[in-house]
């Protein structure tokens, strides 16, 4: 039995196999309709997360299965005091896998290690969020049609962005990836990224502070929101946050087979006029995230792929 | 000179750094032992200058390995059978350790569930780095 806790808990070969089953799931929905007849997803979220809880549910849903659990500690049995691992022994006895997103860093790995049904990590602080990962790489390699010589412009809040640590983590496994690291001073890559990551694999990487810049060199702009109270004053803020705010004008820099991605929730870092642009994908990255979870699902459960 | 008596079966803690044998002491649990335990301070070395040394009388059992790898692995264990060292173990820092230190990260899920033990695994042999097992949180020596 397998669980995925981490981001890199699979190999390239195992995550292209994933990305395949979830590409072949696009392509033919009709055909997965049934093959979790019968199974039960449990969504164990102690905090809210609309998005991605729905994203599980959509996902086991559109397999044929059907879905159980709670959305916030508060209707929990963790409002009473019960451990993560009694909780989990007890759902390993209600359902056929599980989908746990905590506030504190690590439950899903104490949840693997007493659970008798694969666990799946959908978020534990600001640790990892492998299934976004993935719903990234599945986005980049549908949209370009490759994981590997790509230039990727990751843009806005890159010191605290959990999303960026993790998509580098998970990129600089493929051949000749370019990195363009696109922030304000303040918020650039933690030290351990630079040096232990990009680095250590010997990954050609820029930082720079001017996203007017880079565009027109980037296959993929993945964008996050860069937030007021991440800066030291308010004057830093205002001198900065229209910086990185993508709007028409910006595109009009950017090559046109170049696609933006954003983990969303997005506020005003993409203006809404860019929505309608064919570059814009990250409404329909979040629809990778549906086929991406639907792929892990049935991977997990050791489902056989339909003739 | 001070002199401490020799030991007939037990072990020896040599090449401590000075100063660090009480730490040793209490992380070794040997406090909670029933046994005779010297602490020599400041015990003059042509290696190191001055250096502590503990003696323990009995056996092996008394000392987990890896607290003391973790502690300092520069430290030499002497095992003493007869008056007479018959084993001189070399230490390396453990791949692993429980309950030893503490993860000091308030987002951990150690913070919030007392019963789990803290685990720490080698990250980085050369930095000597160990990452908390549940948060990955750094913790450097």
């Amino acid at each position: 039995m397998r669980h995925l806790l981490n981001p890199l808990d699979f190999t390239v070969e195992e995550t292209a196999q994933l990305l395949d089953l979830a590409g072949d799931i696009e392509r033919n929905p009709s055909k997965y309709a049934h093959v979790c007849d019968g199974k039960k997803l449990a969504t164990l979220f102690y905090e809210p997360s609309t998005r991605t809880r729905l994203s599980f549910e959509a996902a086991m849903l559109n397999l044929g299965g059907s879905v159980l659990g709670f959305s916030s500690a508060d209707s929990s049995s963790a409002a009473k005091g019960e451990s993560v691992a009694d909780t989990i022994r007890v759902i390993s006895c209600y359902a056929d896998i599980c989908a746990m997103r905590h506030p504190k860093e690590g439950a899903p790995l104490v949840a693997a290690t007493h659970s008798t049904i694969p666990v799946i990590n959908a978020g534990d602080g600001g640790h990892q969020h492998p299934t976004q990962t993935l719903t990234d790489l599945l986005s980049i390699r549908s949209l370009k049609g490759r994981l590997d010589n790509l230039t990727i412009g990751l843009c806005g809040d890159l010191k605290f962005g959990r999303t960026v640590h993790s998509l580098i983590n998970a990129l600089v496994r493929y051949e000749n990836i370019r990195f363009v690291l696109i922030s304000p001073p303040e918020l650039r890559i933690p030290e351990y990224i630079r040096e232990d990551v990009l680095k250590a694999h010997n990954i050609d990487f820029v930082e720079i502070d001017n996203l007017d810049e880079a565009m027109p060199e980037l296959d993929i702009l993945y964008m996050t929101r860069v937030q007021k109270e991440r800066f030291f004053n308010e004057e830093d803020y205002i001198r900065l946050k229209d910086c990185y705010i993508l709007d028409k004008k910006k595109m009009k820099l950017a090559k046109k087979d170049m696609f933006i991605l954003h983990p969303l929730p997005r506020v005003n870092e993409i203006s809404v006029e860019v929505d309608n642009d064919p570059r814009a994908a990250y409404f329909k990255q979040a629809q990778y995230g549906v086929y991406v979870r639907m792929a892990l699902i049935m991977t997990l459960l050791e489902v056989e792929k339909p003739c | 000179m001070l002199n401490i008596s020799g030991l007939q079966e037990g072990i020896v803690l040599d090449h401590i750094e000075a100063g660090k044998s009480l730490d040793i002491y209490f992380n070794l649990g040997l406090d909670k032992l029933d046994c005779q335990v010297a602490i020599i301070k400041n015990a003059r070395s042509n290696k190191m200058g001055k250096k502590d040394i503990i003696k323990i009388e009995g056996g092996l059992d008394h000392i987990n390995l890896d607290i003391l790898g973790y502690i300092d692995h520069n430290i030499t264990v002497n095992i003493i059978r007869d008056n007479q060292i018959v084993e001189k173990k070399t230490l390396s820092l453990p791949k692993k350790i429980t309950n030893v230190i503490q993860c000091k990260n308030p987002r951990c899920i150690t913070s919030i569930e007392q019963e789990l033990p803290h685990v720490f695994y080698l990250a980085d042999e050369a930095k000597e780095t160990y990452r908390c097992l549940y948060c990955e949180e750094k913790y450097s020596k």
